[in-house]
């Protein structure tokens, strides 16, 4: 208490110290005085009494300075000495100060943004959603496969009885819809849910209400939903007495009870949603019909949040031993099925998973572009120093310790490293929403991938210019401590260009710079390769000259039939379109976002393994797919019309399916049992990519859409004409069958590859840009470098002409000396890049990780740039005066 | 000669202020100087100058207040007084102080055991 009062009056201390001072030489001369006079009554004489006195009181500076000391705090009061005096140094040479702070914000920037990123996408997902940390995203296993899948809603119920550790469990499945409101209709995004959502999420909607318990339950029951803020705001203009209005959603009416608050985008990375509706009207929204009693269905995605204290491992024992029991009560549909829990960073179903990987090797990328900048400051700053050696000198002269000059330079680094973070703030800032634009643009519902700058981000920032202070501030730092003060005293005399001693610090940081941003080099090089490969790669089917796109009948409301005619004949007015080849309609194209159907099969002669449960997944397509799509058939028959609910059911089969299950013996002609229907195979297919370019060959086949209709399906049209053609003459051809109707976008099958390989796009974008930024950051450096050893080495230079030196010789000179710098750093740089290249691990597509063209093309790109840097000094190395230089 | 007295150190200082102000009410920096010096019988030698640190580090815990008065032979002094916060420390810091000097007395007793 007392010490605080105390602490309390010192920091008071800290302001209008004159008036104290003042007050404290008043009072010394009254002690003087009183003194003196009791002297002088003694005896003594005017000059011994004030002698005697002085003497007695010990030296007046020395109290002034320790009754100064008490009165303030002298820590804060030097700390505020060295703030002062470090932004007068920063205001005096505004040049170095803005490079470097510039070169701290970029630095400090990219890893703010990334921060940021990972924040926003990875751990605090979703906005307004309480209690994130303890969200965890569940999915389910099939044995042999890595992969999450969605669960069944059976399934689903079940878990939210039987888990104990679970707080709640919820159910939110990404829908793409239209919505209609009057005669305007459009596509957009909303989500299944659970009837417990809202209350799950911790969410409440501003006006109405969320979904009632029960709400989730019966056939087609509750025509219910929720709208998000921004829909309410846009289509309804912001209506208050917007709570019991309907709207047309996939063609079925359904009445608003609530509006979600603003900035609620609900649970999934990547988009944001327009509305919720509860699972019982599942079946106007998922193709492949009512599916709430079905077990074997797997379609809906979940999220658990498990009680305070639980670790995700206790919670997964507890549902993998549900599962172990579902497993039991029904093995029609669960055998070998397991159910998983991931963290939210590592949810399997929406863009967290796919954008991980590249979001981990950002965060060593931006760790190596900090560390280049960081060198490049503390180049700057040395640099200084020998320009302040002078006053370093004088400083330790007159009696200032080592400690007090290196706080002096460690805070002159804060301040550099504090703007540079602030700027760095506002980079990310900036950055927040840039993610997106890394994506390929679509037509329809616009991405949604926000950085999120919260007080873990700030934090994090704030320990990284920590960091920078100490990298950037200890290393003028150190060159201090070395000063030694009669050294000092001589004459500074000109350097050589190869000079040891100090130089050796500048150049060693050079090194580090060249060897890291080779690194970043070989990194984008081995990216972009891969890039290349994938979309390169043969998918196994013709991306170009196939176009694809669809006609939404679900929304429209058509019933099977009519959808089915309606689809003959417009496949029959495009194949006679001028300049289509061939036309077809598919469940599925492949690499979309979808999930295609998958079954158990039987097949005549296949014994499987006891613990083994034969699934393989297929696709409904129309006669002439194999044609349009460019699929060869190594055997047997395509589809044809003639292939319909009349006719034997038929299925085409791929070669790897037929060498796992025929093993070698000739399909053609045996049966398979897919779904419980026994089907003759008619061909042999060859293989192709179905889900991703990367996925390794899996069996696969093929059935006669006519045989297994399902409304929704793709059109995919073969011919050499443009996407934009055909969507002008597909307009008019749909709007002929029913006027009500219109075609998505049409896009090119490559484009389709090309978007599902995005993640690899953004991850080569980052790192290139990155390593572009990392590069001129280095360029900069080693330019610095060069320079600066130039023009301390005047006279050395002077000399060597005078006796005879040209000025190419001169010019190699200080070339050669940079470019021993740089093959240094490359050296290095290359045994780092062996290390690490290992990691970029999956973003990686038929690509060695040493593959020498990655590592050349580097070589060469930093050799170049090193060129560059150094041309400029060695020219003016090259125009030495040697008469002005030996004078100075 | 200074050399046959022993300095004033730190902590102990305190105490001798406040003891000072307490015998002989409101003083100034001078009068508690010499006063210091005539008590210990001239055994001690403040030096003048550290009294004032230790004079305002006392006031900014509040065991003394000060205030400019007029001292008896007329001039402009800072007077120093005692608080009621200051009385209580002192006494406390002598009974801390007896205990100590009591345990090492019987520690420095000569020729008495410890049992």
């Amino acid at each position: 208490m007392r010490r605080l009062r105390a602490w309390f009056f010192r920091l008071r201390g800290l302001f209008n110290r004159d008036r104290r001072d003042g007050e404290f030489a008043s009072e010394i001369e009254t002690h003087l005085q009183l003194h003196i006079d009791d002297n002088l009554r003694a005896g003594m004489t005017p000059a011994e009494a004030r002698r005697n006195a002085l003497i007695k009181l010990g030296g007046v500076q020395q109290t002034k300075e320790s009754y100064r000391d008490q009165k303030g705090l002298p820590m804060i009061e030097t700390t505020l000495q060295d703030l002062r005096f470090g932004f007068r140094m920063l205001r005096r040479s505004p040049g170095f100060s803005l490079l470097a702070i510039l070169c701290l914000t970029l630095g400090i920037g990219a890893n703010a943004a990334v921060f940021s990123w990972i924040e926003g996408i990875l751990f605090r997902p979703y906005p307004a959603v309480t209690h994130q940390e303890r969200l965890v995203a569940v999915g389910g296993t099939a044995r042999g496969e890595a992969r999450g899948n969605p669960l069944s809603w059976p399934d689903f119920l079940d878990l939210q009885r039987s888990c104990t550790l679970c707080e709640t469990l919820f159910v939110s499945k990404i829908k793409g819809t239209t919505l209609s409101l009057g005669d305007r209709a459009e596509r957009t995004i909303g989500s299944i849910v659970s009837a417990n959502y809202f209350d799950a999420i911790g969410v409440h909607p501003i006006l109405g209400r969320g979904f009632e318990p029960g709400e989730d339950v019966g056939r087609n029951a509750h025509p219910v939903t929720v709208i998000s803020y921004q829909l309410w705001q846009g289509r309804f203009k912001g209506d208050p007495q917007i709570v019991g209005k309907t709207q047309r959603l996939n063609g079925v009416v359904h009445t608003i009870v609530g509006v979600a608050p603003e900035g609620f985008l609900g649970t999934f990375v990547g988009w944001g949603m327009q509305f919720w509706v509860p699972a019982s009207m599942e079946e106007t929204f998922e193709a492949g019909g009512y599916k709430l009693e079905d077990r074997g269905a797997r379609w809906i995605e979940s999220y658990v949040r498990l009680k305070p204290g639980v670790s995700l491992e206790q919670a997964q024992q507890e549902i993998s031993s549900v599962a172990k029991r579902l497993e039991a009560d029904y093995p029609d549909t669960n055998r070998s099925r397991g159910i998983k829990l991931w963290p939210l960073w590592q949810t399997p179903f929406n863009n967290a998973g796919t954008l991980l990987p590249t979001l981990e090797i950002m965060l060593a990328v931006v760790a190596f572009v900090l560390l280049i900048a960081c060198a490049n400051v503390g180049n700057l700053l040395l640099v200084r120093s020998f320009a302040r050696r002078h006053e370093m000198t004088v400083r330790l002269a007159i009696g200032a310790g080592p400690g007090r000059l290196l706080k002096q330079l460690l805070t002159e680094g804060l301040i550099l490293s504090a703007l540079g973070a602030a700027g760095g703030l506002f980079v990310a800032y900036w950055c927040r929403h840039a993610l997106v634009l890394l994506f390929p643009a679509r037509a329809g519902v616009a991405m949604h991938l926000p950085g999120e700058i919260d007080w873990r981000v700030l934090a994090l920032s704030a320990g990284v210019c920590l960091i920078t202070t100490l990298l950037v501030g200890l290393v003028p730092a150190i060159q201090a401590g070395k000063i030694d003060l009669a050294g000092a005293l001589k004459a500074d005399s000109g350097g050589a260009v190869g000079g040891r001693g100090k130089s050796r610090v500048r150049s060693g940081l050079v090194l580090v710079q060249v060897s890291l941003s080779f690194v970043l080099l070989v990194g984008a090089g081995l990216l972009l390769q891969s890039l290349q490969r994938i979309r390169t790669a043969s998918p196994g089917f013709s991306t170009h000259g196939v176009l694809y796109t669809a006609v939404d009948l679900v929304s429209a409301g058509y019933t099977a039939q009519r959808a089915q005619s309606l689809q003959d004949e417009l496949i029959d007015r495009v194949k006679a379109l001028p300049g289509v080849e061939s036309a077809t309609f598919a469940r599925m194209t492949p690499m979309s976002y979808g999930s295609y159907s998958e079954t158990l099969i039987a097949v005549d002669g296949y014994q499987p393994p006891p613990e083994e449960q034969p699934t393989v997944q297929y696709n409904e397509v129309g006669p002439d797919y194999f044609v349009t799509m460019g699929i060869p058939l190594v055997a047997g028959r395509a589809f044809t019309r003639a292939d319909d609910e009349r006719a034997a059911l038929v299925a085409v089969v791929n070669e790897t399916m037929a060498a796992q299950y025929w093993r070698g013996r000739n399909p053609i002609g045996e049966r398979v049992q897919v779904k419980g229907r026994w089907m003759q195979v008619v061909g042999v297919a060859k293989d192709s990519k179905y889900q991703s370019v990367r996925e390794t060959p899996k069996p696969f086949f093929y059935v006669s859409r006519r045989q297994n209709f399902s409304i929704g399906a793709g059109l995919h049209i073969r011919t050499p004409l443009s996407p934009e053609t055909i969507a002008t003459e597909l307009a008019r051809e749909v709007h002929a069958l029913d006027g009500n109707l219109a075609p998505y976008e049409v896009i090119t099958l490559q484009e389709q590859v090309d978007r599902s390989t995005s993640p690899q796009m953004v991850a080569v974008t980052l790192v290139g840009v990155l390593g572009g930024l990392a590069l001129l950051l280095a360029a900069i450096g080693l330019y610095g470098v060069m320079s600066y050893a130039v023009s301390q080495s005047t006279r050395e230079l002077g000399l060597r002409m005078a006796l005879g030196a040209g000025a190419s010789n001169l010019m190699r000179l200080v070339m050669s000396r940079g470019l021993v710098l740089t093959a240094g750093g490359v050296l290095l740089g290359a045994a780092v890049s062996l290390g690490l290249t290992r990691l970029l691990g999956n973003l990686l597509y038929q690509v060695s990780p040493r593959d020498p063209l990655a590592f050349g093309s580097a070589l060469v790109v930093m050799t170049i740039v090193s060129l560059a840097a150094c041309f400029l000094p060695a020219w003016r190395a090259a125009r030495t005066d040697p008469a002005r230089a030996l004078r100075d | 000669m200074t050399s046959d007295k022993t300095d004033v150190w730190q902590g102990t200082l305190a105490v001798m202020v406040l003891k000072t102000l307490e015998t002989m009410g409101p003083l100034h920096g001078y009068g508690i100087a010499r006063r210091i010096e005539q008590t210990s019988g001239d055994l001690l030698s403040v030096n003048y100058g550290t009294l004032y640190p230790a004079l305002l580090k006392l006031e900014q815990e509040g065991y003394v207040a000060s205030e400019w008065g007029v001292s008896d032979n007329n001039r402009k002094a800072k007077f120093y007084k005692l608080t009621r916060a200051g009385r209580r420390q002192l006494e406390k810091e002598a009974r801390e102080w007896d205990q100590a000097t009591a345990i090492l007395a019987r520690f420095l007793a000569p020729g008495e055991e410890r049992s």
